[in-house]
């Protein structure tokens, strides 16, 4: 059985599924059925001034009749009494010595920083995160994204931080940025032992066609929120990933964002995450979506012949490149097999209408389509398409040519394959 | 290990009626799955098999996890997932019958996950320490498999008494071949043993090759697993013509052996249950031009499933409704059809209704003999309405002597048996502790 014993940042749980801070570590009682249920860690929900929420406060994309494919949220950080999450806190990790808490928090002097960081370690913190994130609400009054996106503010703070605490700080970033790299490194240049990233992405997830409302609805008005859940996914793990080969960038990264199951906690390892964050699939799906994870993980570990995490976080990292330092004479040609092919011809359509107009009725009659592979560009259009797992497969063909970059070729000029597709 | 069947079987002419999922269909339909809190299907299951659980874990991937959480609540979840009315069961209990969407098809999704189980050769129990005490188990269907299973993992050994020469009992000799074959059920069986520790003694019956007395002095508790009686018969004019006989004993022939079916043109068989529909759509699938189903009372009231009958008349099966039996015909000492009256709705003999249905081959499907008297001589095990009669744990009302299935429930679905042949092994478990 592999060992899923995590230390991000010097922060150690059993596992590297942690909580992200937000409604499910809203309380004690919360987190401790949450640590019972299997999570390794939770990073509680903001503690800061406690704050009035509006009502409502989510929004959800509908795909296919399933809501929540994207998320939205114009909540803002705790709205409990300070008092009562730091009694909560000591009791989890009094009950939970081995699992991680730590303790997320956003305010704005100095001395306000220097006090709740103190009372956060004195109630039992393992770490705390610095939450330079929340695109909306918050940043107004000066906080949240408006430090994130701020690297000489972000810097000071996380140098404060730093300063007054005793156990690991993390600064959790915002996405809400053109490039993530200055942001980290003034994490890091303010001392912080680790980023957490990704917050949510300013959004406004809809609006009501009879009302003429956006969404959420509060009252007859709305507000942009914040952008989260599984189609974050990808931006996430892009931001994660420039951290993560960034040479001057150095410190652990607890990565979140459209995190749903193991298969997306292992991607986001291999892009150099050392733990792993979720919110949004435990509010749809509650905390139970655990028990998979871990053991998908295991599964999947085993059948790698990994022992622990540390053998293959990052292993991703070297083979994300440039552009051009891609092999332009690389060549992949679609095959279909018309075994499995339930001529459904969704390829066609989408070669057709959109790529390169090379996969054509089969002359037979039959209703298995045919590539035309001189014209075939290899985009994998077709393949993405393809209901039937397999059925479609992108082979690679032997055209004679060798590798060659876009950078070899300007530079040096390496000859490159003639194009395809362009039907001239 | 007990020989393996004959390759020579009628029951493999038959094909799947529910045939299984490619990976990608699998993967569709558990991604359907709306992973309820508190799934009504659980509850529906009486193995309370995680259900939305295991369906994730398809989803994602995780198939070794699924199959674990399957067989973790049901050592038998692979037949299970190819014999369960699961109509009646989990798949009637879905959410999405209330959406007048189609329901999520648990039993084909189970069915994946153990199946590639059983392909990959996962294994995922180990026996627990060894307790010293030992258990004696009779019979080796679904209801002592499950619970020497659910013994050894808690650590006892376990020795199962087991009259025929084949194990599984009804599960290999009994269901329906469309939906699992004999030798699927054995390979079930090798499954669940190996475990280890379950020493196996095939053509013994109890009481009368090993006393109970016997048994009680080998072992530190029993548990009293050998389901139901054989094929109750009519004693009609005619009844020792040839091709008269019980449906479960011609199933039997037909899952172990080649059944000879020459010259046989139409069938009946006489009942309105589940065995009878399985045996009309098992005629009719050996080809029998015509076999009609002969039952007492009306379409309506009958106890065979809906969705089982459904499945029959789609095959083209007749039935012949609210008629009575009351003598078969023969020719030359062969049967050549049976003589019935109309029953009215008070289910008295219409005057002068009488008819002949005719039938070269007629078998009886109303119902099986319960248990007499094997367990005279066990004082404190009572019998009541031919069950052996167990508190909810599957205790009798002698110390040490537990009973489930179909002796116990009266005759239920192999589900049911592995369900209490589990939960008595955790009694048993209980009571051996309490002992010490
Ligand atoms: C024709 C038919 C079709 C069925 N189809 C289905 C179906 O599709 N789905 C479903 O869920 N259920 C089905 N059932 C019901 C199901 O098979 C039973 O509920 C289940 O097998 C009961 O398990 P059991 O262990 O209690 O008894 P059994 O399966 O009957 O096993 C009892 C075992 O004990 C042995 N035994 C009996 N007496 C003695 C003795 N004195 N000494 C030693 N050993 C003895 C027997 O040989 C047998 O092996 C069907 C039943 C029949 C008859
Ligand atoms: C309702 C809601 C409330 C949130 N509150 C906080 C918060 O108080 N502090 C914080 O750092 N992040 C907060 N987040 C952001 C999440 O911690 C997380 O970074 C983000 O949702 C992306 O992860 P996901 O895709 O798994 O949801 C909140 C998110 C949601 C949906
Ligand atoms: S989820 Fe709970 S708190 Fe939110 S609106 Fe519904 S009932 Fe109210």
């Amino acid at each position: 059985m592999p060992d899923l014993t995590t230390n991000c940042a010097g922060i150690v749980s059993p596992n590297p599924f942690w909580l992200a801070s937000a409604p499910p570590t809203n309380s004690g009682e919360q987190v401790m059925r949450a640590f019972d249920a299997g999570w390794g860690g939770a990073v509680w929900k903001t503690l800061g001034q406690p704050i009035q929420n509006v009502s409502s406060r989510f929004g959800a994309i509908r795909w296919k009749g399933m809501a929540g494919v994207g998320f939205n949220n114009i909540e803002l950080i705790t709205d409990r009494p300070l008092e009562a999450n730091f009694r909560e806190i000591a009791e989890v990790k009094q009950r939970y010595p081995k699992h991680a808490v730590i303790v997320s928090l956003m305010v704005e002097t100095q001395d306000e920083w220097k006090d709740i960081i103190k009372r956060s370690i004195d109630a039992g913190a393992d770490g705390i995160e610095l939450n330079f994130g929340c695109p909306h609400g918050m940043c107004e009054r000066g906080m949240g994204s408006a430090v994130g996106q701020e690297p000489l503010v972000n810097e000071r703070i996380t140098s404060w931080a730093v300063e007054y605490s005793t156990v690991p700080v993390l600064v959790k970033l915002t996405p809400n940025v053109d490039d993530i790299l200055p942001h980290g490194r003034a994490a890091q240049a303010g001392g912080a032992h680790g980023v957490s990233l990704i917050n949510t992405i300013k959004s406004v997830i809809g609006v009501d066609i009879d009302t003429f409302v956006p969404q959420p609805v509060v009252g007859g008005q709305s507000t942009n929120g914040g952008y989260c859940g599984a189609a974050v996914r990808p931006i996430a793990l892009h931001m994660v990933a420039a951290l993560a080969r960034d040479p001057d960038f150095n410190i652990p990264i607890s990565g979140i964002g459209g995190i749903t199951n193991w298969r997306d906690a292992v991607e986001f390892m291999l892009l150099g995450s050392t733990s792993v964050q979720v919110c949004t699939e435990v509010m749809l799906r509650g905390y139970r979506i655990v028990e998979d994870m871990i053991e998908g993980l295991e599964t999947w570990m085993d059948d790698k012949g990994f022992a622990k995490t540390d053998d293959f976080v990052g292993r991703a990292v070297p083979s994300y490149q440039e552009w051009g330092d891609l092999d332009l004479n690389f060549e992949l040609i679609a095959k279909i097999d018309a075994a499995t092919c339930i001529g459904c011809q969704l390829c066609m359509v989408a070669c057709h209408d959109g790529a390169h107009q090379c996969i054509h009725p089969n002359p037979d009659g039959s209703r298995v389509p045919i590539v035309d592979e001189p014209e075939c560009v290899g985009c994998n259009l077709c393949e993405i398409v393809c209901p039937v797992p397999e059925c479609i497969t992108m082979v690679e063909v032997d055209n004679g040519y060798a590798p060659a970059t876009w950078n070899q070729h300007v530079g040096q000029g390496a000859p490159l394959r003639p194009k395809k597709g362009s039907h001239d | 290990m007990p020989p393996p069947l004959p390759s020579e079987r009628s029951e493999t002419s038959f094909a799947d009626f529910k045939p299984a999922y490619t990976p990608g269909q699998a993967s569709m339909e558990a991604n359907r799955c709306l992973f309820c809190n508190d799934a009504p299907c659980i509850a529906a299951c009486p193995t309370g098999i995680d259900i939305p659980g295991f369906i994730r874990k398809i989803a994602t991937g995780n198939l070794r996890g699924s199959a674990r959480s399957i067989f973790d609540a049901n050592i038998l979840g692979m037949s299970c997932a190819r014999v369960c009315p699961v109509e009646v069961l989990c798949v009637g209990d879905c959410v999405y019958h209330h959406m007048g969407v189609p329901p999520i098809q648990i039993g084909k999704l189970q069915r994946h996950a153990t199946d590639v189980a059983y392909g990959e050769g996962w294994r995922f129990f180990e026996a627990g320490p060894d307790t010293g005490k030992s258990i004696g188990l009779v019979g080796a269907g679904p209801a002592s498999l499950a619970a020497a299973h659910e013994l050894r993992r808690l650590g006892h050994a376990c020795a199962v008494y087991e009259r025929r020469s084949v194990l599984g009992g009804l599960n290999t000799t009994g269901v329906a071949p469309y939906k699992m074959r004999g030798d699927r059920s054995l390979s079930e069986v090798a499954w669940i043993l190996r475990i280890g520790g379950v020493a196996i003694e095939t053509g013994v019956r109890v009481p009368d090759d090993v006393s109970w007395d016997e048994l009680s002095s080998r072992h530190d508790a029993l548990f009293i697993g050998l389901g139901l009686g054989a094929d109750r018969l009519l004693d009609l004019p005619g009844s020792d013509l040839q091709g008269v006989g019980g449906a479960v004993a011609w199933i039997e022939a037909m899952k172990l052996g080649a059944v000879d079916l020459s010259g046989v043109q139409s069938a009946v068989v006489l009942g309105g249950g589940n065995t009878a529909i399985d045996a009309v759509r098992e005629l009719t699938g050996l080809g029998i031009p015509k076999t009609t189903m002969v039952y007492r009372r009306t379409e309506a009231r009958m106890s065979g499933y809906a969705h089982e009958w459904a499945a029959a008349k789609q095959q083209g099966i007749a039935a012949a409704w609210a008629r009575q039996p009351i003598a078969y015909e023969g020719d030359g000492g062969r049967v050549a059809g049976v003589r019935c009256v109309h029953l009215d709705d008070d289910a008295q003999a219409v005057e002068g209704s009488g008819h002949v249905i005719p039938a070269d081959l007629v078998l009886l499907a109303i119902g099986q003999a319960r248990l007499a008297d094997v367990v005279s001589g066990l004082d404190g095990v009572a019998i009541e309405d031919g069950r052996l009669v167990v508190d909810e744990h599957g205790a009798t009302g002698r110390p040490g002597v537990y009973a489930g299935g179909d002796c116990a429930n009266g005759g239920k679905e192999v589900v049911n048996a592995a369900a209490e042949g589990k939960a008595a092994a955790r009694a048993i478990d209980t009571w051996l502790d309490g002992k010490e």
